[in-house]
């Protein structure tokens, strides 16, 4: 027993394996210990300080994230003097920018000027883009925080969107560095850090260049990995509702890796990717193009009726007309000359179900084997 | 891949060749760069441009165009003389080790640096390395696959791979990268002219029967049929007299374009079904529409076998339908009714003919894919190939001597020209050029050459310029990058405008029917 690795949090006994953090042994264990800088898989940071919890006999609270679970000891994670740190940090956080969601709350008579101000920064007339899709918004609920009583902070930092896939909105982050690990640490990039200092400090992209003129090469794991609106999709901000949307899980329909995405679909459209985490191949990874380049799913130039070439220009005719067309073709080519004078070319962008059904028309049907697929070329 | 994903950041030692993992596999790419930061792993590329994951590297070969055999056969040399392989694996699961140790004695590093260009010291402590830092991991691509003498080069990494006792290891392995999401897939059901489902030979009698009896038929052909790369000359010269194309694009995939399209022009009947009018479809009598993946329900393999659901978001547009419903409809015309009430009831019948997917079903894989082969519902599927012995029982090395590129530079033709694909864009450009976003990253066809080659020709970043080799001619923009090395310029093969292939050679791998995209020559025309 006194060898076991043993620790008590809530009053429960849990064991851990060396090297696990109290928030590993808590989440293990379904115990909810909130975050905001975690991101699992990197270094640990310490910057928010949102998941502090009492260990008794330290001076001091605990971030749980940073602190390896020790052998007895005795954890409370939601303790008064836990929840009172974390409504201060909480506070702190939105007053510290444009949070302009209900969660920001603020004096009377600021509300609507702060509120003007924040739409002419933003260029809209709505909330924050990622109302209802917020780590920091869900906080304040949680815990019942406004930022009513504290000086809003001004960013000066312009928002950036020049270039085709993310805004930078400097004015709600938070700084918790999460986008920071991910770009250096998961996808090493290496394209963006902490730059400049004190009330300054802003992430940047090497010698403060916009994205688009950096190592940046738009995977997007940053935006994924935002707890807040301070990194959005361009074509997602202002524009998509996350309520809205019915999420379906999927393939990526580019490269061999195979990457498990999510597509966010709204009124039959796809309007949002994002990578599922937590799972292979990619936990949560993904490039510019499965994240990005989902535009063609609903092209204005999709094909949508079967054409038929008649005296040089296509014609759509009605589903039986062709395919009996092409009955008739291949039925008369195979008597004139044989099976071996008809070839397929299966895809390697189709599903396995779609290439076996292909292989098999050619062998069963055709009588060939004159089958193969381009993915060598 | 022998091995999984996952499984490169457990090597001791990474080999990347003619792969730009960076831009055609980043989320692989991710874990490599991962593993060398925690400093757990080191990293060897050799590729002939200075790609970005070089800049990850401890060594960075730079071999001339087309000669991988011989870098690879300088390493086995390298090995062999410091006594440096793994004798017991060789012993126990190997034949053929006197033979290839005969054959690599004249692969010198002095030998091989005279044809490879490869430094002869670079080239001894990248084979040192590779040899003694425990378990290592190659990676490749189709810059190791898309030559003449591809199948030899991947042989010949196979070889390098089992002569350290790589293969079958976590960590280990010969990886290939696959560039589309579901060859894989493709080749494991059947999509190939020589085998049905999980390479079961067409022309073995057993297999035959078998899968005659699976579908209510005898006497299925067991001839071996034409390749895709052969198929479209026997248009020409009128063996082939109908192509059925299903989401392929090969007016722009193909090599030697101007040749291509000059074939198919021959043909009686050529059907495509895709999601668009692509540069093929224009060519065609009936044009189908498709779903595409968003559209519909089924299975993707992935490179690490990894064999995956897709699952159906939006409505197809239209009256497109999916692939295999459009097949099903006209094989009923022809007098064989193929009747599946869904996707997974075809799944079904894959499993019934396919032992390596036997398996697996949609409700196993519905949170987490399984790898092949998984041979029974209670199999869990194998992440790492060989681990007990090869398919064929003791690995066998194969003795391969380099050989020259179909085509070299000459004097008409001074400069190689080789391709492959860029971040921003996928294939031929069928569904990333419908992104105005991945457009304005990558808006157009460019040729990428040494600030070196750029002082010689007098041309500058952006300059138009043509570019020729013998079977055609281009223009596209002037991109000068320290990526490329003097003497050989890139081209990106995705575009239809600028296609890098009314360049290339339609020379063929005489096993995998791979054309040479890697290596040709031309010459640049400034200002014409
Ligand atoms: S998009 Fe990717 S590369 Fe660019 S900053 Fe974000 S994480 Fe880094
Ligand atoms: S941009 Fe988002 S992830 Fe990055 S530091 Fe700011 S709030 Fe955190
Ligand atoms: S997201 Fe990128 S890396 Fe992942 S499968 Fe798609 S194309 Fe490949
Ligand atoms: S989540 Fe632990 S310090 Fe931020």
């Amino acid at each position: 027993m006194a060898d076991q690795n043993l620790l008590v949090m809530n009053g429960n006994e849990f064991t851990f394996e060396p090297g696990e953090t109290i928030l590993d042994v808590a989440r293990r264990n379904s115990i909810d210990i909130p975050t905001l800088c975690h991101l699992k898989g990197t270094t640990p940071t310490g910057a928010c300080r949102v998941c502090v919890v009492e260990v008794e006999g330290a001076r001091t609270l605990l971030p749980a994230c940073a602190t390896p679970a020790g052998k007895n000891m005795v954890i409370q994670t939601e303790s008064p003097k836990v929840v009172e740190a974390r409504r201060t940090i909480i506070k702190l956080l939105l007053a510290s920018g444009n949070h302009n969601c209900a969660a920001r709350g603020s004096d009377e008579q600021d509300w609507t000027a702060f509120q003007l101000g924040v739409a002419e920064d933003d260029r809209s007339d709505q909330l924050c883009p990622v109302w209802g899709d917020c780590q920091l918004q869900d906080l304040a609920y949680r815990y019942q925080v406004t930022g009513e009583g504290l000086p809003g902070t001004v960013v000066n930092y312009p928002l950036e969107d020049v270039n085709p896939f993310i805004v930078r909105d400097f004015s709600r982050c938070i700084l918790c560095g999460r986008c920071v690990q991910a770009c250096n640490e998961v996808q090493v990039n290496k394209a963006i850090s902490f730059g400049f200092r004190g009330s300054e400090t802003k992430i940047i992209a090497a010698g403060d260049k916009p994205l688009k003129d950096s190592d940046c090469v738009f995977c997007g794991e940053c935006v994924q990995v935002c707890p807040v609106g301070a990194l959005v999709e361009k074509n997602v901000r202002y524009a998509v509702r996350p309520w809205e949307t019915e999420r379906v899980r999927t393939t990526c329909t580019y490269c061999g890796v195979g990457c498990q995405i999510h597509l966010h679909v709204r009124d039959n459209r796809v309007v949002k990717v994002t990578g599922v985490e937590d799972v292979a191949p990619n936990y949560g990874s993904l490039c510019v193009k499965g994240r990005f380049g989902y535009n063609f799913v609903g092209a204005p130039d999709r094909l949508t009726r079967p054409l038929v070439k008649k005296e040089g220009e296509f014609q759509e005719v009605e589903w039986n007309e062709a395919l009996d067309f092409i009955a008739g073709k291949l039925t008369a080519i195979k008597e004139a000359h044989g099976p071996d004078s008809i070839g397929v070319l299966t895809s390697a962008r189709i599903s396995n179900e779609e290439n076996y059904v292909a292989q098999k028309f050619a062998r069963a049907v055709l009588k060939t084997n004159n089958v193969d697929h381009c993915a060598r070329l | 891949m022998t091995n999984t994903i996952a499984c490169v950041e457990k090597a001791d030692v990474i080999l990347i060749t003619g792969s730009n993992t960076t831009e055609n596999h980043p989320v692989i790419s991710a874990g490599v760069k991962r593993a060398v930061s925690s400093g757990r792993t080191r990293l060897i590329v050799v590729d002939p441009r200075r790609i970005k994951i070089k800049e990850f590297a401890d060594h960075y070969l730079r071999p001339n165009l087309g000669t991988d055999v011989a870098w690879i056969n300088g390493m086995m040399h390298v090995i062999i003389a410091e006594d440096l392989h793994d004798k017991a694996f060789v012993a126990e699961r190997t034949e053929g080790f006197e033979e290839l140790k005969a054959m690599v004695a004249k692969y010198t590093p002095e030998y091989v640096e005279e044809i490879s260009g490869i430094p002869a010291q670079q080239l001894v402590e990248a084979a040192r390395l590779y040899a003694q830092a425990g378990v290592g991991s190659i990676l490749y691509c189709m810059g190791i696959t898309q030559h003449t003498c591809g199948t030899d080069n991947v042989k010949s990494l196979a070889n390098l791979s089992m002569l350290c006792g790589n293969l079958g290891m976590p960590g280990g392995g010969v990886n290939p990268l696959r560039g589309q999401n579901n060859v894989q897939g493709a080749c494991d059901m059947g999509g190939l002219p020589n085998v049905f489902t999980a390479y079961q030979p067409v022309n073995n009698e057993d297999a035959s029967r078998k899968m005659g009896a699976a579908w209510g038929l005898d006497g299925l052909s067991t001839s071996i049929g034409m390749k895709a790369t052969e198929m479209i000359p026997a248009a020409h010269d009128g063996r082939l007299k109908a192509l059925y194309v299903i989401g392929e694009n090969p007016l722009v995939s193909d090599p030697d374009l101007n040749h291509a399209e000059d074939c198919l022009g021959h043909l009686e009947l050529m059907v495509v079904q895709d999601l668009f009018m692509t540069e093929t479809a224009r060519m065609a009598d009936v044009v189908l529409p498709s779903r595409c993946f968003a559209e519909k329900d089924g299975t993707f393999s992935n490179t690490e076998r990894r064999v995956q659901r897709v699952r159906r978001a939006v409505e197809a547009p239209g009256e497109a339908w999916d692939d295999w419903k459009i097949l099903t409809e006209l094989s009923d015309r022809l007098g064989y009714p193929m009747d599946y009430a869904d996707s997974e009831a075809i799944f079904e019948e894959i499993r019934q003919v396919t032992p390596s997917y036997a398996g697996i079903t949609y409700q196993r894989i519905d949170r987490e894919g399984l790898h092949w082969p998984c041979l029974n519902e209670e199999h869990p599927g194998t992440p790492v190939l060989h681990s007990a012995q090869f398919t064929r029982g003791k690995g066998l090395f194969h003795a391969i001597e380099w050989q020259p590129p179909a085509e070299v530079t000459d004097q008409d033709y001074p400069l190689y020209l080789t391709t492959g694909r860029i971040l921003y864009h996928y294939h031929t450009g069928t569904m990333t050029m419908r992104s105005k976003d991945l457009m304005e990253r990558a808006p157009e066809s460019f040729v990428e050459i040494s600030p070196q080659d750029a002082a010689t020709y007098g041309v500058a970043d952006g300059d138009r310029i043509s570019i020729a080799s013998r079977r055609g001619q281009i223009d596209a923009q002037v991109k000068v990058s320290r990526k490329a090395v003097t003497g050989t310029v890139f081209i990106p093969f995705h575009y239809a405008q600028g296609a890098a292939n009314k360049l290339t050679n339609a020379a063929l791998d005489p096993v995998s029917g791979i054309p040479e995209y890697k290596v040709c020559a031309v010459k640049l025309m400034p200002g014409s």
